[in-house]
């Protein structure tokens, strides 16, 4: 599972640009800084107030003023910047952050996105994830492709969503997608899977071109 | 000039029904000594207003266990599951705010706005019961301002003059609800003379700033 996730870490990894200010959500997303090739360094955003996010401190090293967005001990590196909420989200929302790397509970092919909320169940709240979703430059989805054989990609998203049309890129064990206005283009595709295969684990048509690139 | 007062006294400033802020980030910047003597004195029926509802043992979450909110405003609440069953129960009404939206609003309060613009939220159930204002050719949500009785938020330092500096990453929401409250309560860790900060790093002028509770 664990190498599942690594495996989508590393391909986005090879979205980032040297010196691109970024968002990581919270779980698989935060694998992409462990995959970034020598000569990229990127500007970690948190949105809780800071550039420049380092690593996790060393146990008996944390200090309970620097947290990251899920409030767990955080660092920063030099040359970062402590500022409160309104510039955190004057970053995010005004198109300061390069690219945004999160989670989803659901993607369709119109770009929109739910991964807020599960009636019924599941209330956390969005935090800044609607922020983040309209503002970031480009948003990447980084999912594994399915839950458990249930599709997560769809025609149209049956969960609230978090934002509409935002999405740019889909990334999962399977493939790369991305959105298109004529509908889900997949780019690239992994060559452990038969594109039926693909197609099947798909809750939506996917467009696939004569140039198709195999991820790996 | 702010006036210097004891934590037991800032606490006493509540009353029931208040409207209160209450800074930090999952407990992050949050005033931890004042919000341990709001949960002793039993005060209730307040409003809250704050980033999130932090841990059933930690932070503003300490409140939302002793019951003492009739409605909530915060981004998240995923973390105390306590405000959670509040919630599905109807025992608290909780407002879920974008943290983005959530801190504009409070800086549209302290800055005297009528409200602003954000395209956060737009074809999400954020949207319901708001005014939706197209802007050359763009669709944006009319969010309008949030203020409050009381702003009670942490800093490292202030001086005798009411000047606040924040460390790490507890500037957050603090910064902001001193400017949007009529009465605003710092809990800090140390006092200094009026002067020996630098004006230039002041973060939040002594002129927002009415008590100051706790440091030496």
């Amino acid at each position: 599972m664990e190498d599942v996730k690594n495996f989508i870490a590393a391909r986005v990894a090879k979205e980032l640009k040297d010196g691109d200010v970024v968002n990581l959500g919270i779980g698989l997303p935060t694998l992409v800084a462990n995959h970034l090739d020598a000569d990229v360094k990127i500007v970690l955003q948190s949105e809780n107030g800071y550039v420049g996010m380092g690593e996790a401190p060393q146990k008996g090293e944390e200090d309970p003023d620097i947290v990251n967005a899920g409030g767990k001990p955080s660092t920063i590196q030099p040359g970062g910047a402590f500022f409160n909420s309104a510039m955190s989200f004057l970053i995010i929302r005004g198109g300061h952050v390069d690219a945004t790397i999160l989670g989803s509970l659901q993607v369709d092919e119109k770009g929109n996105i739910a991964n807020w909320i599960v009636p019924g169940k599941k209330v956390p709240g969005m935090g800044g994830a609607m922020d983040l979703l309209v503002g970031a430059k480009k948003v990447i989805v980084a999912m594994e492709h399915t839950n458990k054989g249930q599709h997560k990609i769809l025609k149209e998203c049956t969960l609230p969503l978090t934002a509409k049309g935002e999405v740019d890129m889909i990334v999962t064990e399977m493939g790369v997608m991305e959105v298109k206005p004529e509908g889900l283009v997949l780019t690239e595709y992994n060559p452990e899977f038969t594109l039926d295969q693909i197609k099947e684990a798909t809750g939506c048509p996917l467009i696939i071109k004569d140039d198709i690139k195999k991820m790996i | 000039m702010a006036k210097q007062i004891t934590i037991d006294e800032a606490a006493k400033l509540v009353k029931d029904g208040m409207t209160i802020m209450i800074g930090g980030f999952m407990g992050c910047g949050s005033p931890h000594k004042i919000i341990d003597k709001l949960v002793e004195s039993g005060v209730k029926n307040l409003t809250l207003i704050c980033n999130d509802t932090g841990l059933v043992d930690y932070g503003v979450g300490k409140m939302v266990v002793a019951k003492q909110f009739k409605k909530i405003y915060a981004s998240h609440i995923g973390l105390n599951p306590e405000a959670g069953r509040q919630m599905t129960e109807k025992e608290v009404e909780i407002v879920l705010v974008p943290q983005g939206t959530l801190a504009e609003r409070i800086r549209s309060a302290g800055a005297g706005l009528g409200g602003f613009l954000t395209p956060t939220g737009v074809g999400t159930t954020v949207q319901e019961g708001k005014e939706v204002i197209t802007v050359e050719g763009k669709e944006y949500l009319l969010e309008l301002p949030l203020k409050a009785d009381i702003a009670i938020v942490e800093a490292g330092k202030a001086d005798k003059a009411g000047n606040l500096q924040y460390h790490g990453s507890t500037k957050n929401f603090c910064e902001l609800m001193v400017t949007a409250a009529d009465i605003t309560i710092a809990e800090v860790r140390e006092v200094v003379e009026t002067g020996e900060i630098d004006p230039d790093f002041v973060h939040s002028p002594g002129i927002f700033i009415d008590y100051i509770a706790g440091g030496n």
